[in-house]
């Protein structure tokens, strides 16, 4: 294995590191202010894709389709949030689950009743496709280096914005604080409804992104939904830079542990079965980090104590 | 006179043969289809519930009724499902499963229970050797067939030194194994990626730096038209080859300019030159509003092999029954088709290229992989 | 409690006779596959009781417990073939043969996955909240993904049994006593868990539920209470485990996966949360409306979707508290 390989390893890690912020950050938000568990998070992944996929193929423009994801998932958020989600603050996390899970049933049956059983065509647009070279040698594809750069953007754009912003503020004193925001006289409902559309539309963008390189079908969502909660489980609820580190965490250890467990286990062990225990450990690895930060900080890295 | 003789005896057996029809037809013959219609693998359970639902409707044969279910591509609801066809709904026949883990669940329950089963996609190969059962028939292919073609295919091609991949899983394994079963080159490396990933970069990058001259991979459904629109990206020119299961006609419109070219093998295609593959290619292109796929033309053929038999003989008399479709007197779309000693097919698998024609994205045949290819487990079956 | 049976008591009863009664007309109609139906009832509610007792009396919301369910499945399904080949699991360093003996399954089930339960327990009990639902998540995700990739039992495509075990003196491979058999089973464990919960522990448990400092002010550590349930509460699952195996004749990685974690919590809720008959009336709404939607359009999943919604939100304490006319059970 050569350092340009486990450089471009490392990149690849990166990126998709990226990929997974984009979608735990909308999650992780809707947790730290409302204190809900939004399980519908990865149906609203969905419905950005399948957004983009179809007015980029209705326009021609992939460009119109990216902005249709962020309006439709956004849209499909605040409608969520005003019919189901807002009766559910008060409630149980139990009842939480409930619902969201059959919101997953209803969006996902109701993407296939509209666009059929059968996946979408949605590619990388023509400017941003092929492969440029990196100094060092390295073959890397534009598109992965546009989600690297749009990733980090968002990244700081979201930290400044609660940081700065007067709206940010509100967010942050409707984590620590509920009934002291209201009092001040804040519009608490449609803070949430703000927040809730916020983090839909954040889940959108990341689906239009991550399925010019993948794939857009119904059931899309679930398996990133899994991975995203991993994510904010590493880097402490309800944490934007928590959510970031964590993404990072598991998209470098998942990529490089696919990429070396296996070569790594054929020093001392004959190849099938090392590509076979290697593989196994590989995809149970990013489990395996997390059960380990949990055992260790109880409350993730940036999570608040007890 | 002898001539008259000759034409008299023969409207003779014509009659007979008319009359046993008619009386084998006037039992009727309940088939119970569970197949996965919800979810990210529905595309293959509606093409092969399309594709018999077509033949039974072209048939006009009332005594022909099919039950269809939605297995969820769950194992315990398909055996749920088989127990209700099967005790409850009576069925003689049961059919429809797209996935070898569903099949393993169900199929050998079934069979016991003296069911006949008709595999219209999945060839597990613990149900073709040592596994077999008399009144299991599968009507697709062994698992390994496309692969062992795609190996064919690769020496014929002068590749000498090939990158194979496959998920880690027991159909992962088996197709890395039927590809190198057939392939005489050099295995530049073998990885097993988990079953449901979509981001392939770390992989690519692999394949970049291993020096292959080639690529084989088995990424079925949505795995592989992430992979193919991530390595087209690449910027990495390696030839690629696969099975059909990435190049179907569902998901090829998904993959776009990013397969065309690509060569992958198939037991059918839409253009094999026969007249009943013609016809179905029209009927179901008329019926539905879209192509048909592999999986479409494997449930047409399911449902006229059950309509052969039908023909021949009483379901309730089993054995007979399974002598009349283990004949398998029908006009496959596939052309040539009949049953091994274990009861799947011997027949020739083709290799494709994806082209487009017009805006559509499609395959069209190149060559033949392998002719008249049966399977590797035939011998571990005591069928006769 | 007086004489009197309250409401929720009636209600209770009624949930429990209503599987024998369905089962009672199946066979007198000769609707076989009702009694198969009961029976899958009977076993997921088996399950769900078992995880009612961390998540609703303990609260430790476990959305892990697909890995008990498929430890106990596996459990059965490996015994059972072995006993089929006739290979014995492991010569060295002592001999284990695979069984077709129910009780025998049954209890190398419950002891295995009781010990899963106990090393889970070990970690998962450090943390508390979403951060145990999540670590729970991880554990069960790590043995689905080995189960996946492991090739000793047939990796994702499963492992068929082929036959239904044996109980003594009863023939398992008719519906009816199979359905017997399962039936006394979570009855049995029904009265365990209410037996436990009334009992003082179930009480510490419950306080430590509402208030795990106060408990350790008067000198009861809630980490040991906990700890005690969640192993108790794995072994029930795992028991299920085994038994839905029996059921299917067949086990598989979909065991062990986090939708199935999920429907047992569903199943829960849609009952009635820390209610003793909530889990069996949850189960068996939940595989009715499958089962009869199912039939009726492809698009069922969409509808339960929505009636799970309308139960959510108008149903408050889930069935059995609407059935009994009183909302939630405990604040």
């Amino acid at each position: 294995m050569t350092w340009t390989l486990i450089a471009e390893q490392a990149l690849n890690g990166l990126q998709f590191g990226v990929m997974l912020f984009l979608m735990a950050a909308g999650l992780t938000l809707i947790f730290g202010v409302m204190g809900l568990i939004n399980l519908a998070h990865g149906s609203l992944y969905m419905v950005g894709a399948f957004a983009c996929a179809a007015v980029a193929a209705a326009t021609g423009s992939w460009w119109l389709g990216v902005a249709a994801s962020l309006v439709f998932a956004a849209a499909a958020g605040a409608v969520v949030e005003l019919a189901v989600i807002r009766r559910l603050y008060k409630r149980d996390h139990l009842d939480q689950v409930l619902a969201t899970f059959a919101l997953i049933l209803v969006f996902s049956e109701g993407t296939r009743w509209l666009f059929g059983s059968f996946p979408l065509y949605l590619s990388v647009p023509q400017g941003l496709s092929g492969a440029v070279t990196l100094p060092g040698g390295i073959q890397y594809p534009l598109f992965r280096l546009f989600i690297i750069g749009v990733g980090l953007a968002l990244a700081a754009g979201l930290m400044i914005f609660i940081a700065r912003t007067r709206v940010g503020a509100r967010i942050r004193a409707g984590q620590s604080d509920r009934e002291m925001i209201s009092a001040l006289g804040v519009n608490i409902d449609r803070l949430y409804t703000l927040v809730f559309a916020l983090g839909a539309a954040l889940a959108g963008l990341a689906g239009a992104l991550v399925a010019s390189l993948q794939s857009v079908q119904v059931g899309m969502g679930e398996p990133v939904l899994i991975l995203a909660f991993v994510v904010i489980i590493i880097g402490g609820l309800g944490s934007i830079p928590g959510a970031f580190v964590g993404a990072l965490i598991v998209g470098l250890s998942d990529t490089l542990g696919r990429s070396m467990l296996p070569a790594l286990f054929a020093q001392f062990m004959e190849p099938s079965s090392a590509t076979a225990v290697g593989s196994s450990l590989s995809s149970m690895l990013i489990y395996i980090v997390m059960a380990c930060v949990l055992v260790v900080r109880p409350t993730g890295l940036f999570g608040a104590k007890h | 006179m002898k001539t008259i003789s000759k034409l008299a005896a023969g409207a003779a057996a014509l009659a007979l043969m008319a009359a046993s029809t008619l009386s084998a037809q006037a039992e009727p013959v309940k088939v119970g289809m569970i197949t996965t219609l919800t979810g990210g693998g529905a595309g293959l359970g509606v093409d092969v519930r399309d594709g018999f639902m077509l033949a039974a409707k072209q048939a006009g044969n009332s005594d022909l009724t099919v039950v269809v279910e939605d297995d969820q591509r769950k194992p315990d609801i398909a055996v749920q499902l088989a127990d209700k066809m099967i005790q409850s709904e009576k069925v003689d026949i049961l059919t429809g499963i797209i996935w070898s883990n569903l099949a393993m669940a169900v199929v050998p329950a079934a069979t016991a229970q003296g069911k006949f089963y008709l595999s219209p996609n999945a060839g597990p190969s613990a149900l073709a050797g040592a596994g077999c059962h008399q009144n299991y028939f599968n009507v697709a292919w062994q698992n390994d067939n496309l692969h062992e073609a795609a190996g064919a295919y690769s020496n014929d091609a002068g590749f000498k030194k090939t990158f194979i991949l496959a998920p880690n899983y027991p159909a992962g394994k088996d197709a890395l194994t039927g590809f190198k079963r057939f392939f005489k080159g050099e295995v530049a490396s073998e990885i097993y990626t988990k079953l449901g990933q979509t981001d392939y970069a770390a992989e690519i990058a692999q394949i970049r730096a291993s020096g292959a001259d080639s690529v084989f991979f088995f990424l079925p459904g949505g795995m592989g038209i992430a992979f193919m629109k991530q390595y087209a990206g690449s910027g990495v020119d390696k030839p690629l080859v696969g099975p059909a299961f990435s190049f179907d006609q569902g998901i090829l419109q998904a993959v776009g300019e990013a397969a065309l070219g690509v060569k992958n093998t198939s037991q059918w295609n839409k253009d094999i030159d026969n007249a009943a593959n013609k016809a179905f290619v029209e009927t179901f292109q008329a019926e539905y509003g879209r192509l048909p796929s592999l999986y479409a033309s494997q449930g047409f053929d399911t449902a006229n092999l059950i309509l052969s038999a039908m023909a021949e003989a009483d379901v309730k008399d089993a054995d007979a029954f399974r002598t009349a479709l283990k004949a398998a007197k029908f006009d496959s779309v596939r052309g040539k088709f009949s049953f091994n000693t274990n009861q799947h097919p011997i027949q020739d698998i083709y290799v494709r290229e994806v082209v487009k024609e017009g805006d559509v994205f499609t395959n069209k045949i190149i060559s033949t992989g392998l002719i008249a290819r049966g399977d590797a487990y035939a011998e571990q079956c005591a069928l006769k | 409690m007086g004489f009197k049976m309250s409401r929720e008591r009636i209600v209770d009863l009624a949930v429990l006779l209503m599987l024998p009664a369905a089962v009672l007309w199946a066979s007198a109609t000769g609707e076989t596959f009702t009694i198969t139906l009961a029976t899958r009832i009977a076993i997921l509610a088996i399950a769900a009781t078992g995880l009612n007792l961390a998540l609703g009396n303990g609260g430790l919301v476990s959305f892990g417990h697909a890995a008990f369910f498929g430890a106990g499945g596996y459990v059965c399904g490996i015994l059972a073939s072995h006993a089929f080949t006739s290979e014995p699991l492991m010569t060295v360093p002592f001999l284990i043969e695979g069984t077709k003996s129910m009780p025998v399954i049954w209890l190398v089930a419950i002891v295995v996955s009781a010990l899963l339960a106990a090393l889970i327990g070990l970690f998962a009990l450090r943390t508390a909240g979403v951060y145990f639902i999540m670590l729970t998540l991880a554990f069960a995700q790590m043995i689905y993904y080995f189960a996946i990739s492991f090739p000793g039992y047939g990796g994702e495509d499963g492992l068929p049994t082929y036959v239904r075990n044996g109980f003594p003196g009863l023939n398992t491979l008719v519906p009816l006593p199979f359905f017997i058999v399962c039936f006394v089973v979570l009855a049995l464990v029904i009265w365990l868990v209410d037996r436990f919960t009334h009992s003082r522990f179930g009480l510490a448990l419950a306080a430590a539920r509402q208030n795990g400092e106060r408990l350790e002010a008067v000198g009861i550590a809630p980490f040991r209470i906990r700890y005690v349930a969640f192993i108790l509460s794995g072994a029930i699952t795992g028991l299920a485990g085994a038994l839905y195996t029996d059921l299917n004749r067949f086990v598989s990685p979909s065991m062990l996966s986090w939708q199935t974690s999920g429907e047992l919590i569903v199943f829960i809720i849609l009952g009635g949360t820390a209610r003793l008959f909530g889990p069996l009336l949850g189960a068996a709404l939940f595989v009715v409306l499958e089962n009869t939607l199912g039939g009726w359009t492809e698009h069922w999943q969409f509808f339960v979707g929505l009636i799970l919604l309308g139960v959510v939100l108008f149903a408050r304490g889930g069935a059995i508290a609407f059935l009994s006319g009183k909302a939630s059970h405990h604040g």
